[in-house]
């Protein structure tokens, strides 16, 4: 079969993406496929449509290509691709958007608020942090509402690094939510199809607990898979994790990362295309169900082709 | 599953977890402290044809005749083929020893060719002199803000690196007299002070004459060594020269690191270092164990191109290309940088650093600046600690003027974008529009006050 496989692109997390397409071609081309490789640009469509691809994997991350932008052009061209669809992929690139679905659904996610940078900008909206903070309390979680990895993620810790926090947040997007903090355990559940793959835990070395950065570096963040969970936590945790999927639109694969507190899971964000590199959770968390990586391309590969598969 | 044609090179598998946990558990200690991060991971888009990067370190190549590169190339493959491909001496040949001593020269330090080694770049005799001196946990002293790739070596070595603040004049050495006596009370010994003392990377500025010779007397006091790392000494585009330390020093308690890469070519990967007998006797046993010899045939290239007698006139016509830039660069950040913005002025090399206001991290306002096709270096890289998060080093010599103008009229409108966001946050004004020519014009770069963060 002849496999377009899309990574890089212009988004931040393009480094990310182009580990995780390297190795996604290299499964393929494993499992015997023509692999197309293509570093998205302006000329994709063009590509597209010279190379005529049976199939696109998309293996981007980030502004681009995680947010539906390379899937609606995939739809207009009618080739089938990896993944969530585009409506899904922009809700759940939208962290604002993606918590107002869950929370809609009756689903738990911490409170939050969102804000663009013109609302501060014309609108005032500075006047209404001391109220906000005051419903959120401290410490609370600012982030770039639309992201990925630990990208401008910042603890404000008082009220005075607020507006530090909200600087920084908004150099990766023009829409920042601020979030209440829950205190918890760090967990991660896969989705392949229809299915959660074992949840996996992410434990911060000692003293990293507040450096997002070291969610991302061998080392400093231990990872555990399948997470030490009591059968009605893996429950609840599972439970949540699908029911989130659902409720954005998901399919082919998406991992829904949550925090395990004592009133049960919380669920953070959805990642419409979770990494993919050697230190990525959805391969371990594969791994963990017992298939090997080029298992876990060519399953994603079917749910693209044939959906009703799932 | 039908059978496939192999691809034409062997293809790792996919390391699986328990790997990772196999690997981990063979890593030395000092892999702990060598960090990758997603700021590096930040620069793989600087690496896009469509942004400026401001961010390398890059000495223009464009400009050496392909002519005479062919010429001197031609000439060993006929003359000299077999010695060129050959392997060396682990020192260094005689010849390239003998240019060393002549660029040296230039800047008025005599050398004796036996107290040099020709290394793999200067990065290779700085990883050396680590090798040679530093034992885990010993004090490396170096300026704050310091050349971002020497932290990964200093790093490696597990130095307990401390940076000593620098303003408009080098490294504070007063502030260095206070941090030797307070290493002396605890019973802590550094072994080496890192500095380049000229046109520093990144933060541009020239230490004064005088903490030259203070920086060679504290030295001799405390029977610790000076590694002066002098790249950009030749590429001066105003001032008056100064004498480097090693010249100061006459060599005891100096050891000087030099390289071709500025005033010739980074590519042919050849730098040295000179070091009193009884380092270099060590310094030449790990340089034998690190890669044998530095490669034979580029040695050869400098060989030829030296004896044609015009390196002096390349670098002539360097200085004049990056003046022209630097001032480009010095205009475009007059005009397009807000007020409450700072920068150094360098009389030479490569780079200018620019300070933010406290609450912006240029770390982040990288991701900013990308957005809008443009990349820097951010502050954080020339630190251990959590300084220089508001700074940026700033390259003029790898780009166009053109582009220069473009990239710095870029970077200053996400700037002014967080600034007039900060002060909608917090309702501070921000501060003035700088007028052209007025006397607040003239920034200083650094805080001057005795505060010593150090």
């Amino acid at each position: 079969m002849r496999v377009a496989v899309l990574k890089g692109g212009r988004s931040l997390e393009r480094g990310v993406s182009l580990r995780s397409g390297a190795r996604v071609e290299d499964a393929l081309q494993r499992l015997g496929h023509d692999v197309v490789a293509l570093d998205v640009g302006g000329d994709l469509v063009k590509r597209l449509e010279a190379e005529r691809p049976d199939v696109a994997f998309v293996a981007m991350h980030g502004v681009g290509g995680e947010d539906g932008t390379a899937q609606e052009l995939l739809e207009i061209l009618g080739i089938p691709f990896t993944g969530p669809g585009a409506a899904a992929c922009a809700r759940c690139m939208d962290k604002s958007q993606a918590k107002h679905a869950i929370r809609e659904a009756g689903l738990p996610t911490p409170d939050w608020f969102a804000f663009s940078q013109t609302a501060f900008q014309k609108l005032g909206a500075a006047d209404a942090l001391g109220r906000l903070e005051q419903s959120l309390g401290f410490p609370l979680v600012v982030k770039p509402s639309r992201g990925g990895s630990s990208l401008g993620v910042k603890f404000a810790a008082a009220p005075s690094e607020v507006p530090q926090a909200l600087v920084s947040a908004f150099s990766y997007d023009d829409r920042v939510v601020l979030e209440r903090f829950v205190d918890g355990r760090e967990l991660a559940v896969s989705v392949l199809g229809e299915e959660a793959l074992p949840v996996v835990e992410a434990i911060p070395a000692e003293g990293d607990s507040y450096d997002f950065e070291a969610r991302y570096e061998i080392g400093r963040t231990r990872f555990v898979c399948p997470a030490e969970l009591d059968e009605s936590q893996r429950a609840a945790v599972t439970d949540a994790a699908l029911a989130t999927y659902r409720v954005l639109g998901c399919s082919g694969f998406a991992r829904i990362d949550l925090i395990l507190g004592a009133d049960g899971p919380q669920i953070l964000e959805a990642n419409a295309i979770p990494g993919l590199t050697d230190t990525s959770l959805l391969p371990q968390a594969a791994e963990a169900a017992g298939m090997s990586f080029e298992q876990l391309v060519e399953r994603i590969l079917d749910l693209a082709l044939k959906p009703a598969a799932a | 599953m039908s059978e496939v044609p192999l691809p034409p090179h062997r293809r790792r598998a996919h390391t699986s977890t328990r790997d990772l946990e196999r690997y981990a558990g063979l890593f030395a200690e000092r892999t702990t402290v060598m960090r990758s991060s997603a700021m590096r991971d930040l620069m793989a888009i600087t690496a896009r044809p469509e942004v400026i990067s401001l961010a390398g370190g890059l000495p223009d190549t464009s400009t050496f005749p392909p002519k005479s590169f062919a010429a001197q190339m031609t000439r060993i493959a006929q003359e000299s083929a077999a010695e060129a491909l050959q392997y060396g001496p682990t020192e260094g040949f005689e010849e390239t020893k003998d240019c060393i001593v002549e660029v040296m020269g230039a800047e008025g330090m005599l050398v004796d060719p036996h107290d040099v080694i020709v290394t793999t770049g200067g990065q290779q005799a700085i990883d050396l002199v680590c090798k040679t001196l530093v034992d885990p946990g010993d004090v490396v002293i170096c300026e704050a803000p310091t050349y971002p790739g020497a932290v990964p070596v200093f790093c490696s070595y597990q130095a307990d690196v401390v940076q000593v603040e620098c303003d408009e004049d080098g490294m504070r050495v007063d502030l260095l007299e206070q941090l030797l006596e307070q290493l002396r009370q605890e019973g802590r010994r550094p072994k080496f002070v890192y500095s380049v003392p000229t046109f520093q990377n990144p933060a541009g500025v020239t230490m004064s004459l005088e903490r030259r010779q203070r920086l060679v007397e504290l030295t001799r006091l405390h029977e610790l060594l000076v590694v002066e790392d002098n790249p950009y000494g030749l590429l001066r585009y105003g001032g008056e020269p100064l004498p480097p330390l090693y010249q100061l020093d006459g060599g005891d308690f100096v050891i000087y690191v030099g390289t071709f890469s500025k005033i010739l070519s980074p590519g042919i990967r050849l730098g040295w270092a000179v070091a009193p007998p009884p380092v270099m006797e060590k310094i030449v046993l790990g340089k034998q164990a690190a890669d044998l010899c530095t490669s034979t045939l580029t040695q050869y290239f400098v060989r030829e191109y030296f004896a044609e007698g015009r390196w002096r006139q390349y670098v002539g016509d360097l200085v004049e290309i990056y003046r022209g830039r630097r001032d480009t660069m010095l205009e475009a950040l007059d005009e397009h940088f807000p007020a409450a913005a700072t920068w150094t002025e360098p009389h030479g090399g490569l780079f200018i650093w620019a300070t933010l206001p406290e609450y912006i991290d240029t770390g982040d306002l990288l991701a900013k600046a990308l957005r809008a096709d443009v990349a820097f270096v951010p502050g954080q890289a020339a630190y251990v600690d959590e300084r220089g998060r508001n700074s940026m080093r700033l390259n003029f010599s790898g780009v166009s003027s053109s582009e220069i103008r473009e990239g710095i009229r870029r970077i200053g409108a996400v700037v002014a974008e967080q600034v007039e966001l900060y002060g909608a946050l917090t309702g501070e004004q921000p501060a003035p529009v700088r007028e052209p020519g007025a006397e607040g014009a003239d920034v200083l770069p650094f805080r001057k006050t005795g505060e010593g963060r150090g």
